[in-house]
C-alpha cells in the first residue's frame, strides 16, 4: 500500500492510501476500489470528527456525545443516537431521511449504548462531493468519526457499494456513471468482528445468487478498508 | 496484527488496538482446581484489573476504544487502553473543576463537562456546618472530587477527603483564567516528571489547577503572564501530536516557551524581563 505523507496543519492528520484491490469474483470480472483517504480530528468544536474521501466522493462527519439528552428524546436504558445528513446543495429531503435511518441502525448495532443511558449521541454528516457510492462513504466517515470521538464500540463497520451491470458483471465502489448504467445497486455495511452484514440497501432487481456474490465481494473488500482504518489510527497514535 | 482471530494480550502491549479486537488472557499452566497445594509454593495469581477501553467477554478481553494498550504489573496486573478523547465521562475518585450553575436549596449544581450536571452539598466543604455555610455564588469555580459517578445516577462531588480535610479542594479564588484542553494532555501534565511544567515553573511563578475533565485554571501575577502560560499550554497540546520522542518534546517545549514569550510580551515588558533574568529576580 503506497502512502503519501502530506505536511499536516496543526492539529490535523492526513493520510492517503492508494489502494488497488483486485477482488476476483465467481463471475470472473475484476473489481477494484477507488483510492481513498481520511482525515481525523479536523474540527475543533465537536467531540469527534472525520473526513472520508473515496475517489471524488467525500463526506465530513462530526460527532457530539455522550451529551445531555433533551426531554422526550432520552431513553432510560441506552444512549439515543441521532443522525443528520446534509446534502451538498439544497435542503435535506426524503432520500436523506432514509439514509439517516440506515446509518442510525448500523451505528446502533455497534455502539455500546447501554454504557451511557439517558445520554444523546449526535452524528452530523455533510456531503462535500458526490460522485458515486455516497452511502458507503457516509458509513465509512461515520465509523471513523465514532473512533475519533472515543465512544465505546463493540466492533467497527465499513460500507461497500456494488453495482450490477445488465451483462452480469459486478463493479465495486462505482462512480456516478457506472451507477446510472447499472441495473442494480447494492450497499452493504460489513462489521469487523465476523464480517457479518449489518445493513443492506438495494436499488433495482437482482437474483439471490447475484446478491450472494455481491456480499462475498463486499466482504473481501471490507478487509482492505479495515486494514486502512488500522493504519490510520496507528499513524495517529505513533506521533503522540 | 489481525484482530479477528484473537491475539494474546501480552503481545499487544504498547501497540494500537481497535474496537472489536479480542485479546486472550494468559493461562496459567498450574491452575488446576482439583489439586491441593502442600508446602511452600508460589501464591496463586491475584485478580486482573480490566481498565478503561476493555470489557470482559467469554474469550478474554474485548477492546471497545481505539488507542495504545498499556499494562501495569503491580497489584495483580492491570490492562487498559490509552485513548485520546475530548468528552469527559465522570469517574469516581477523579478530581475535576466544576462551574456552579445553580443553587437549589442545600445543593449546588455544577457543570463538569459531562452529560449531566453534578451536585455538591453545602456541607461538603471543610469546616462547613448548618450555621457556617460556604460562600458559593453562581459562576464560581470549584475543585472537588467525585464520590458518586456511574451511568445510572447523577454524579456527586465533594470538596473534602475521607478524613474531613480539604487537601487543596474547594472554591478556586478570584481572577485567573479557565480553559479547556483534551483529556490526554491533562494526563500527560499530571505525569510525575512532566517537562512542560518544569519549563513553565522557570518562567514565572504561577498557580495552576488541573481538572481531569479537561479544564485548567491558571493564575500568574499579571494578566499578560497568565495569557502567555495559557497559550504555551494550548500550543503544547497541539504539538504533543507531532513530537515522536521525549527529547524532541523537550526541545519543542523550550522553543514554544521562547517563541510565545517573545511574541506576546510588549516591548517594555520584554526589556524588563531581560533585565530581571540578568539580575536573576522575578518581577
Amino acid at each position: 500500500m503506497g502512502e503519501r505523507a502530506a505536511a499536516p496543519p496543526a492539529g490535523r492528520h492526513q493520510w492517503e492510501a492508494a489502494v488497488l484491490q483486485e477482488a476476483k469474483m465467481a463471475a470472473g470480472s475484476g473489481c477494484c476500489l477507488r483510492p481513498f483517504s481520511c482525515e481525523l480530528g479536523l474540527l475543533s468544536r465537536p467531540d469527534g470528527s472525520a473526513a472520508f474521501l473515496q475517489g471524488d466522493t467525500s463526506v465530513l462527519a462530526a460527532l457530539y456525545g455522550p451529551a445531555e439528552a433533551k426531554g422526550n428524546r432520552e431513553l432510560p436504558e441506552r444512549a439515543a443516537l441521532e443522525v443528520l445528513l446534509r446534502p451538498k446543495v439544497g435542503l435535506p429531503g426524503v432520500g436523506e431521511r432514509s439514509r439517516e435511518q440506515l446509518l442510525r441502525q448500523t451505528c446502533e448495532a455497534v455502539l455500546l449504548g447501554r454504557l451511557h443511558p439517558r445520554c444523546s449521541v449526535s452524528l452530523v454528516l455533510q456531503v462535500l462531493g458526490d460522485s458515486g457510492s455516497l452511502l458507503s462513504c457516509c458509513l465509512n466517515a461515520a465509523c471513523m468519526g465514532l473512533l475519533d470521538a472515543g465512544l465505546p464500540l463493540a466492533s467497527l463497520f465499513c460500507g461497500v457499494t456494488c453495482a450490477l451491470h445488465p451483462d452480469g458483471s459486478l463493479v465495486l465502489d462505482p462512480s456516478t456513471r457506472q451507477e446510472q448504467e447499472a441495473r442494480a445497486l447494492l450497499t452493504f455495511a460489513i462489521d469487523s468482528a465476523e464480517r457479518k452484514v449489518l445493513m443492506a440497501s438495494t436499488k433495482g432487481t437482482c437474483s439471490v445468487e447475484e446478491m450472494q456474490q455481491c456480499i462475498a465481494a463486499a466482504q473481501s473488500a471490507a478487509d482492505t478498508i479495515f486494514q486502512f482504518y488500522r493504519d490510520s489510527i496507528r499513524r495517529r497514535y505513533s506521533k503522540s | 496484527m489481525v484482530g479477528g482471530g484473537g491475539v494474546a494480550v501480552e503481545e499487544c502491549v504498547g501497540q494500537v488496538v481497535l474496537p472489536g479486537d479480542v485479546l486472550f488472557l494468559p493461562t496459567h499452566p498450574d491452575e488446576d482446581g482439583e489439586r491441593l497445594r502442600l508446602g511452600a509454593s508460589p501464591a496463586p495469581p491475584t485478580k486482573l484489573l480490566c481498565g478503561p477501553g476493555l470489557r470482559r467477554c467469554d474469550a478474554g478481553l474485548l477492546v471497545t476504544k481505539c488507542g495504545l494498550l498499556r499494562h501495569r504489573q503491580a497489584a495483580g496486573g492491570a490492562y487498559w487502553v490509552d485513548s485520546q478523547q475530548k468528552r469527559y465521562v465522570p469517574i469516581k475518585g477523579d478530581h475535576a473543576i466544576g462551574i456552579v450553575t445553580a443553587k437549589a436549596g442545600d445543593v449546588f449544581k455544577l457543570d463538569v463537562g459531562g452529560s449531566e450536571q453534578a451536585s455538591l452539598s453545602y456541607l461538603a466543604f471543610e469546616g462547613a456546618t448548618k450555621r457556617n455555610r460556604p460562600n458559593v455564588q453562581v459562576g464560581d469555580l470549584i475543585y472537588g472530587q467525585f464520590v458518586v459517578a456511574n451511568k445510572d445516577m447523577e454524579p456527586e462531588m465533594v470538596c473534602i477527603d475521607s478524613s474531613g480535610r480539604s487537601s487543596g479542594m474547594g472554591i478556586i479564588g478570584q481572577d485567573g483564567f479557565l480553559f479547556k484542553v483534551s483529556l490526554g494532555l491533562i494526563r500527560k501534565l499530571l505525569a510525575p516528571k512532566s517537562e512542560i511544567i518544569q519549563e513553565l515553573s522557570q518562567l514565572y511563578p504561577f498557580e495552576m489547577v488541573l481538572g481531569m475533565n479537561g479544564r485548567i485554571w491558571v493564575k500568574a501575577r499579571t494578566v499578560q503572564q497568565t495569557l502567555i502560560i495559557v497559550n504555551i499550554l494550548e500550543a503544547y497540546g497541539e504539538t504533543v501530536f507531532k513530537a515522536s520522542s521525549s527529547c524532541e518534546l523537550t526541545g519543542v517545549t523550550t522553543r514554544i516557551c521562547k517563541k510565545n514569550v517573545a511574541k506576546m510580551t510588549s516591548g517594555c515588558e520584554q526589556n524588563v524581563w531581560r533585565k530581571c533574568l540578568k539580575a536573576n529576580t522575578h518581577f
